[in-house]
């Protein structure tokens, strides 16, 4: 795109990303021997309100570069700006008021909602310790958010044993919204669902994104779905981003070799034009 | 498909007493494979899918489950036999693959002393020397580069791919003729899930392998399957060749998959089409069809649960469980020009 002049909508700047993980040998004395460059060099941006979705295989330093734009792990080089604030390496306490600003849903909807609490303690949570709500006033809210989800607001005194995956997926949803962010990081949001899960889950992120004006930055291996979501597309491998443009055009007219492989491999649920492939790919 | 089927599984039910009652996990499966068949099986979690397939080899033999029905291997019927024989027929001649690839491996030992453990349980006349070099032959026949040198790595050593590749060569050591795969590329990258599929399909055109493969991903079996099986809450709801499943889907059930796919081949639509709810619990299921709460086609027959039932004059092997008449299905299943579950009349979220 050529809005490089643009800066009142770009939300999210990411410049030459860099997070190597030293790779360390020795008994008393840790000498690093060689790194592994994770994210090696990354540049991307997101408008207010868009979606990128990111792209690409395991290890190919997606989840690596959430982090790093969360400042969950601090980037060993390279730049990220958030409305048009430098926040790469600064400081836990000035990070606490961005967070407001800048969510995430994760992959396991098992794994990432606390199994002790309860729905309406895990929605209000960020609310209580940012200040926003309490008491009643924090319980309408959460009520009021879990019925926007899709939940009902008699799950608000229930625990996350007693719900199935897309319901959980929902709860996740609920809290990362809870505070009406600016952007939300969505790591593989559906991969750990059922099919007739995932399209409803990817509904109502794009529901959301309507009615709360979120930026997403969808990262997930399946470029199917995130063709669906984002209006850009960066594709990433081995720590490099091979490839971005919208998502037509990444998907209908890909230019890297990359690209070309990682969308002839995605299986098409169609059986005459699976064969006509096979029959091709054969000679 | 005049030979005589290989497998023979009829009225397949197994149950699982819990704490809050009997769960119904399999309830009534019959099919038959013939060598060379690739046979998937279709459903969410919680379909039966994976009970189906683990009950043929015995794994869900426990105190707490009731296996009823039979499922015959060359006329021997499996789920008499004894855990000695069982055991013996497992590998020998009914191999599985799982998911995986991660946690299939036991860690400390090296990855070629686990094959070569595996057949010489089997065939304890094999010497240790021997076994390994059947081990590198195995290694090179599923695609591992460089298999001398790689049999005695560990199996942290072997990424995702290799290791389900390695997997699928234990699973063919001693010659099986069935193969169940349940879920063997779920946890893989695409690139690598495609070369999984190709060596599923070429070992089954040289070995003749009648295969059962487990999924959940439409887009895998339009890719290698000759017929589906689609399962809802324990029950097949459809079954047909895959050209019928695709092209010609007469359950709601069907349809709601088939059009929440996203296709990369095709303009992407506004909405993704999506089925409202969530699979039921087994523990309470809705009298009649099990998908009526979620079918937005749903009228006064539904209640009343149809058998499984050849319903099309000139297609006797595809069959459905659904009332609605050949006419309306065609009229009822096409959403804006494609197969799809129209949306809902109410929201009826998950």
């Amino acid at each position: 795109m050529s809005d490089a002049s643009g800066n009142a909508t770009q939300l999210l700047e990411v410049t030459d990303l860099v997070k190597h993980f030293p790779i360390k040998r020795g008994i008393l004395i840790d000498r690093e021997v060689d790194q592994v460059r994770a994210v090696d060099g990354v540049s991307f941006r997101v408008e207010r309100g868009k979606t990128l979705g990111l792209v690409g295989e395991s290890g190919s330093g997606k989840s690596t570069v959430c982090r790093a734009v969360l400042q969950l792990i601090k980037p060993t080089s390279g730049s990220v700006k958030f409305e048009g604030r430098e926040i790469a390496g600064i400081g836990r306490r000035e990070m606490r008021p961005l967070r407001r600003e800048m969510q995430m849903i994760f992959q396991d909807p098992y794994a990432s909602l606390n199994p002790r609490k309860r729905v309406g303690q895990i929605v209000g949570d960020p609310l209580k310790r940012q200040g926003v709500a309490s008491g009643s006033e924090l319980r309408r809210q959460v009520q009021e958010l879990l019925e926007r989800v899709g939940l009902s607001s008699e799950h608000y005194y229930r625990f996350p044993h007693e719900f199935s995956g897309g319901q959980r997926q929902r709860i996740g949803i609920a809290r990362a919204v809870s505070l009406r962010p600016k952007l939300v990081i969505c790591d593989e949001p559906v991969s750990a669902l059922d099919v007739s899960i995932q399209a409803q889950i990817v509904n109502l992120l794009d529901d959301l994104q309507d009615e709360f004006g979120l930026a997403y930055l969808f990262v997930a291996h399946d470029i199917g779905v995130v063709r669906h979501i984002s209006d850009r597309i960066a594709v990433m491998n081995e720590g490099k981003i091979v490839e971005q443009g919208s998502a037509d055009q990444v998907c209908e007219n890909p230019q890297h070799e990359y690209t070309k492989k990682l969308l002839a491999a995605v299986p098409i649920p169609d059986p005459r034009e699976s064969r006509e492939r096979h029959s091709g790919s054969v000679q | 498909m005049s030979s005589p089927p290989l497998l023979s599984v009829r009225d397949l039910r197994v149950g699982f007493a819990t704490e809050e009652g009997v769960v119904q996990a399999v309830d009534g499966i019959s099919f038959d494979l013939r060598p060379g068949e690739v046979l998937a099986i279709v459903g969410e979690s919680g379909s039966g899918k994976s009970v189906t397939a683990q009950s043929i080899i015995g794994l869900t033999r426990a105190n707490n489950a009731r296996i009823e029905g039979s499922v015959r291997l060359d006329g021997e019927d499996l789920l008499s036999a004894s855990d000695t024989d069982m055991r013996r027929l497992r590998g020998e001649r009914v191999a599985m693959v799982f998911q995986d690839p991660m946690t299939s491996f036991n860690p400390v030992y090296r990855i070629g002393d686990q094959v070569v453990e595996a057949i010489r349980a089997h065939r304890s006349e094999v010497s240790k020397a021997e076994g390994k070099r059947r081990v590198v032959e195995l290694f090179e026949a599923v695609g591992i580069p460089n298999a001398e040198g790689r049999v005695d790595d560990y199996p942290h050593e072997f990424s995702g791919g290799m290791r389900q590749r390695a997997m699928i060569a234990m699973a063919l050591a001693l010659e099986p003729e069935v193969l169940i795969a349940d879920e063997p590329t779920t946890a893989l990258d695409v690139t690598i899930q495609a070369q999984i599929l190709d060596l599923l399909e070429q070992l089954n055109r040289e070995r003749n392998l009648a295969t059962i493969l487990i999924t959940h991903d439409l887009g895998v079996v339009a890719e290698v399957a000759d017929r589906v099986l689609v399962m809802y809450a324990g029950k097949v709801v459809e079954e047909g060749t895959l050209d019928e499943i695709f092209y010609d889907p007469q359950h709601p059930y069907t349809w709601g998959l088939l059009g929440s796919l996203t296709r990369i081949d095709r303009p992407r639509p506004h909405r993704l089409p999506q089925i409202a709810g969530s699979p039921p619990s087994l523990l309470d299921l809705p009298e009649g069809c099990p998908f009526r709460p979620r079918c937005p086609h749903e009228f006064s027959k539904c209640p009343q649960y149809p058998g499984l039932e050849a319903r099309l004059p000139d297609a006797p092997d595809h069959r459905d469980r659904c009332w609605l008449t050949p006419e309306e299905k065609k009229a009822k299943r096409l959403v804006e020009g494609q197969i799809g579950l129209e949306s809902p009349r109410e929201a009826r979220q998950a």
